[in-house]
């Protein structure tokens, strides 16, 4: 049975991973390398990693981390953050990433998409979608790491992208995202069923029950946390014992 | 051990040589007709579209040489479906070496089928030390039915072919470079035929 995923997310910047990471066992947490080999072999399924750099002298070091990583993990792995064009996926994707994600990119440019789709495929193309819920808007799609409101309904969104190409959607609810009372589940249930694509769950993740109730009530495909994961607040063994005691497919 | 990558620009070529690398293997990336010829053992990996992936391989004659191909072959996702005769994926004519098509998942279940899952009736040395169930990661739209070439079966929802062999064409369509420790031991099952 296709197993429900458990992925973590690496902010890195200037080659660093960003986010303090307590850890006991591992030599230099900072370093995406080894941080990435401990999670695969605490059985993550995937890893996302997002450059939050800006330049393009800093982008270059950020290819050349994800070659490095290619090179020593044995999961897949997604990498985002500042992809504007065909050339940007190429160098990435020959480094050795599985899939890219792109973002605000998308939102100027949804030719991308398709573009990104006819070359690679779309299996490699991930969308994020920055989301916020207002009553006055409903939920609506943010550009720009969520600073800027669109015009953009998120399930129409999410809809368009998978037409153009879009192989996953990484949903992220910014009303969620650090608060730890649990992932946005009617937004991410209205997009799952919405589209063809995987989806993965992002933002407000606190505890197991969250994760249970992304995969049972929301339908997610899979489910994203940063700093839970990263402070050891959740580890994902026991985590996976939850789930599969819970009845979900999981990996382990 | 002359191990020799198929490189035609269609193919998650990186990560295979880096999986190669973690079990002390080298291997060249070639789309050499001779150099691919005379390997002792040929990997033919391949992500993306069919149609442009066949395109790739007229470009550089390797639809003639493949086929030809006596020593042990192993085709990874794409590089598994285009061994086979035609694919519904851009109605696409692919290599004929393994007589079986190539369909689109019809379900209501999310396709592209991406993630983990399980592998299932193992019969073939390629799974040698592989337990029953073992999870193996996938991403792909389109797939093999079961067959009589077909050396382990995964279910989405029914099941399909996950491996195939036919003479010295050994095929997955999940990614062993990409499935952690039980990919690893694949991959070397193979080296070792």
């Amino acid at each position: 049975m296709l197993t429900k995923r458990i992925i973590p997310c690496l902010d890195i910047k200037n080659g660093r991973t960003v986010k303090g990471v307590r850890f006991e066992n591992i030599r230099d947490a900072g370093d995406p390398v080894e941080l990435a080999k401990w999670y695969a072999e605490q059985g993550a399924d995937e890893l996302v990693f997002l450059d939050i750099t800006a330049t393009n002298e800093e982008r270059k070091t950020f290819a050349e981390l994800v070659r490095d990583i290619a090179r020593h993990i044995d999961i897949p792995f997604t990498v985002g953050g500042g992809i504007s064009a065909v050339a940007d996926v190429e160098v990435l994707l020959m480094a050795g990433a599985d899939k890219v994600s792109i973002n605000s990119a998308a939102i100027r440019n949804p030719q991308l998409v398709e573009d990104l789709a006819k070359r690679f495929g779309s299996q490699c193309v991930t969308v994020a979608i920055d989301t916020k819920y207002t009553e006055a808007t409903g939920w609506k799609v943010y550009a720009r790491a969520g600073t800027v409101e669109t015009e953009h309904a998120t399930v129409d969104w999410a809809k368009k992208v998978v037409e153009l190409g879009a192989g996953e959607i990484l949903l992220t609810s910014m009303n969620n995202d650090g608060t730890k009372a649990g992932f946005a589940l009617d937004i991410t249930k209205a997009v799952s069923e919405a589209v063809s694509v995987p989806v993965i769950a992002s933002g407000g993740a606190g505890t197991m029950q969250h994760f249970a109730e992304a995969f049972e009530s929301a339908h997610a495909d899979a489910a994203l946390a940063a700093s839970l994961f990263h402070f050891r607040e959740l580890d994902i063994p026991d985590l996976k014992r939850f789930l599969k005691a819970e009845g979900i497919a999981v990996r382990c | 051990m002359d191990l020799v990558i198929v490189d035609y620009k269609a193919g998650n070529v990186q990560s295979v040589l880096f999986a190669l690398e973690r079990l002390g293997v080298q291997a060249t990336l070639s789309c050499d007709f001779e150099t691919i010829k005379a390997a002792d053992k040929v990997i033919f990996p391949g992500v993306g579209e069919a149609s442009s992936a066949m395109a790739q391989l007229r470009a550089r004659n390797l639809d003639k040489l493949l086929p030809t191909l006596e020593q042990p072959f192993f085709g990874v996702c794409l590089g598994m479906q285009l061994l086979c005769e035609h694919s519904e994926e851009g109605d696409t004519d692919l290599l004929s070496i393994i007589p079986l098509p190539v369909k689109r998942f019809e379900t209501d279940l999310k396709v592209p089928h991406m993630g983990w899952n399980q592998l299932e009736k193992l019969q073939s040395p390629l799974f040698a030390g592989i337990a029953e169930g073992e999870h193996a990661y996938y991403v792909h739209s389109y797939y093999v039915p079961l067959s009589d070439y077909t050396i382990a079966q995964t279910s989405y929802p029914d099941p399909f072919s996950a491996a195939l062999q036919y003479k010295n064409f050994y095929a997955a369509q999940f990614h062993p470079e990409k499935s952690g420790p039980a990919g690893s031991q694949i991959l070397k099952n193979f080296l070792t035929l």
